[in-house]
């Protein structure tokens, strides 16, 4: 199964990876609130169309 | 008129643009991939139907089938996505417009590649990743390109936190890098020709862990990410437990990683290889219920929502069907099952119960839902068509995995059945003759559901034009309203 001369290396350096990944995520503070970032996207309003001052008028 | 020179364009708006570009071209991707589809159904029930056209023999035409329904469809609904929902969440415009650019044209000309060598006879031959040596350098820059662009954003955030989707379209962007390139590696012999670096029982192992992982990553975590954001936004809830959405971020892709073997069970693949796969298989079942369940239960306090809100109907039943399918698949992964499925049509069957009952409904909920806000509306032109859209859709897929699960069941129980003195009961071509009658059922559920798609482009067109496409301004960016247009 030569091809696991290649599958093992390439698995564990992801696995290096990701827990570097997970440390820094702990250490910057994302998991510290779980409650609010689930309500800001619902506080973002996408709906909302641009206002007049963001869209040219070609009659001003 | 919709012309975005019209629309002032800035570091104080959201980057629209490519969000719309490959929005409006994923819908067209949709119909192309699944007319070829409808194609694939109908040849085999009428060969005769292409005429021995070799351009279009079925089996030049079944990979651009699925690459133009995973890669052209599903892509661009999820760069369309993707980069909508990382700026939307970062509070920032997208990293480099020019790349973003770059990106959208580059991935539409590996689709139009694709569309040229793939009836040519141009074929590495490996599932999913057919496309020849020059196309996968191609694939590998666009790729590169959207990595950067995405985690680009992402680091010039104006946000403390990373939303959840954004983890997900992430660990999918980086994946899908690495199985891209890995599977790919080959030997070019000539500018069409290239021989792959790996052989046998290596290649196939290779090649299983690359396909399955294009279904976990690129048809799985990329659209979860997708769900986390829309159906929230759609059903006006936040997510369920957000909690729970990150621990199954981790464990669903470390689990998937692992299960590209279930794809070789009974082969010349190595027992403990497939045993492996096997058991991370099943465990599987666990972080993708998780997603299901989380995404499902978002609803709460909101049902009553579904009497009347069609894109949520298919959000919901897009979760409903990824349950369905995440079940079915760690059962088809144990080898007992397996030893039935095995090449018969249920497995058919269970991929497009996964690719048009999960992936496509849960875009084209998002779509319904993207496409009037980058015109500055709310809702697409005909809520009751997006009504009449869900239910052709669900009729379709009902029709087509029922119809396969029994063809299935059926080719496999009778390519085992024994006569006492030891030999086969039924010759290959009579399980043929006899799944017939589900190959006309199954073309009609894919009938069905490319009439919804097509229904869905006239909504699309109705709603986009005589509209001005607008790039939304970043909440919170100071003076916005204040300043004249400049």
């Amino acid at each position: 199964m030569e091809s696991l001369t290649l599958l093992i290396p390439l698995s564990l350096g992801l696995v290096v990876l990701i827990v570097a990944v997970l440390f820094w995520a702990v250490k910057s503070g994302q998991f510290e609130d779980l409650e609010g970032p689930a309500h800001a996207i619902l506080m973002d309003d996408d709906s909302k169309p641009p206002p007049e001052s963001t869209q040219v008028d070609p009659h001003q | 008129m919709a012309s975005s020179a019209l629309t002032a364009s800035g570091p104080d708006t959201f980057n629209y643009k490519v969000v719309r570009q490959f929005a409006l071209m994923s819908v067209v991707w949709a119909i192309v991939g699944m007319l070829v589809g409808v194609i694939l159904a109908a040849q085999l029930i009428w060969p005769e139907i292409t005429f021995n056209i070799p351009w279009l023999s079925y089996g030049r035409l079944r990979p651009l089938h699925t690459n133009a329904v995973i890669f052209a469809f599903g892509g661009s609904a999820l760069f369309a996505a993707s980069y909508y929902v990382v700026q939307r969440t970062c509070h920032t415009r997208l990293f480099c417009d020019r790349l973003a650019a770059f990106t959208f044209w580059g991935w539409q000309l590996v689709i139009v590649l694709a569309a040229i060598t793939l009836p040519l006879g141009i074929t590495a031959s490996k599932e999913y990743a057919e496309l020849e040596w020059p196309i996968d350098i191609l694939i590998a820059l666009v790729w590169v390109a959207y990595a950067v662009v995405f985690f680009g954003t992402v680091i010039k955030r104006k946000t403390q936190h990373i939303y959840v989707s954004n983890w997900f379209f992430g660990a999918f962007i980086l994946t899908i890098a690495l199985l891209h390139i890995v599977n790919n590696i080959e030997m070019p012999a000539s500018l069409w020709k290239s021989y792959s670096a790996y052989s046998g029982a290596q290649d196939a192992m290779i090649q299983w862990w690359y396909a399955h992982n294009a279904v976990g990553f690129f048809l799985t975590t990329s659209f979860l990410g997708l769900m986390y954001y829309f159906i929230p936004k759609q059903a006006e809830r936040p997510i369920y437990s957000y909690r729970l959405s990150i621990v199954h971020f981790w464990a669903l892709n470390f689990t998937y990683m692992w299960a590209g073997p279930h794809h070789l069970q009974h082969t010349a693949l190595p027992d403990w290889a497939q045993s492996l796969g096997m058991v991370f298989s099943l465990i599987l079942l666990a972080p993708s219920w998780g997603g299901m369940i989380n995404g499902i239960m978002t609803l709460s306090g909101a049902w009553h929502k579904l009497r009347t809100d069609p894109i949520l109907k298919f959000m919901v039943v897009a979760l409903s069907f990824y349950g369905m399918s995440t079940f079915e698949g760690s059962m088809m992964s144990i080898k007992t099952v397996n030893a039935l499925s095995h090449y018969t049509d249920w497995t058919i069957g269970h991929v497009h119960s996964g690719a048009l009952g999960w992936v496509s409904m849960i875009t084209i909920g998002t779509l319904y839902y993207l496409i009037p806000r980058l015109v500055g509306e709310k809702e697409m032109y005909s809520v009751k068509m997006i009504e009449l859209h869900f239910w052709m859709s669900t009729v379709a897929v009902v029709l087509y995995i029922a119809a396969m699960w029994i063809a299935g069941v059926m080719q496999g129980l009778m390519w085992r059945t024994f006569e006492a003195d030891g030999t086969l009961t039924y010759s290959f071509v009579e399980s043929v003759k006899a799944t017939y009658p589900f190959y006309v059922i199954r073309l009609l559920g894919g009938v069905l559901y490319l009439s919804g798609m097509v229904l869905m482009a006239w909504n699309v067109v109705k709603t986009v034009s005589k509209k001005r496409f607008v790039e939304a301004p970043i909440p919170g960016i100071a003076g916005i309203s204040l300043q004249p247009a400049h």
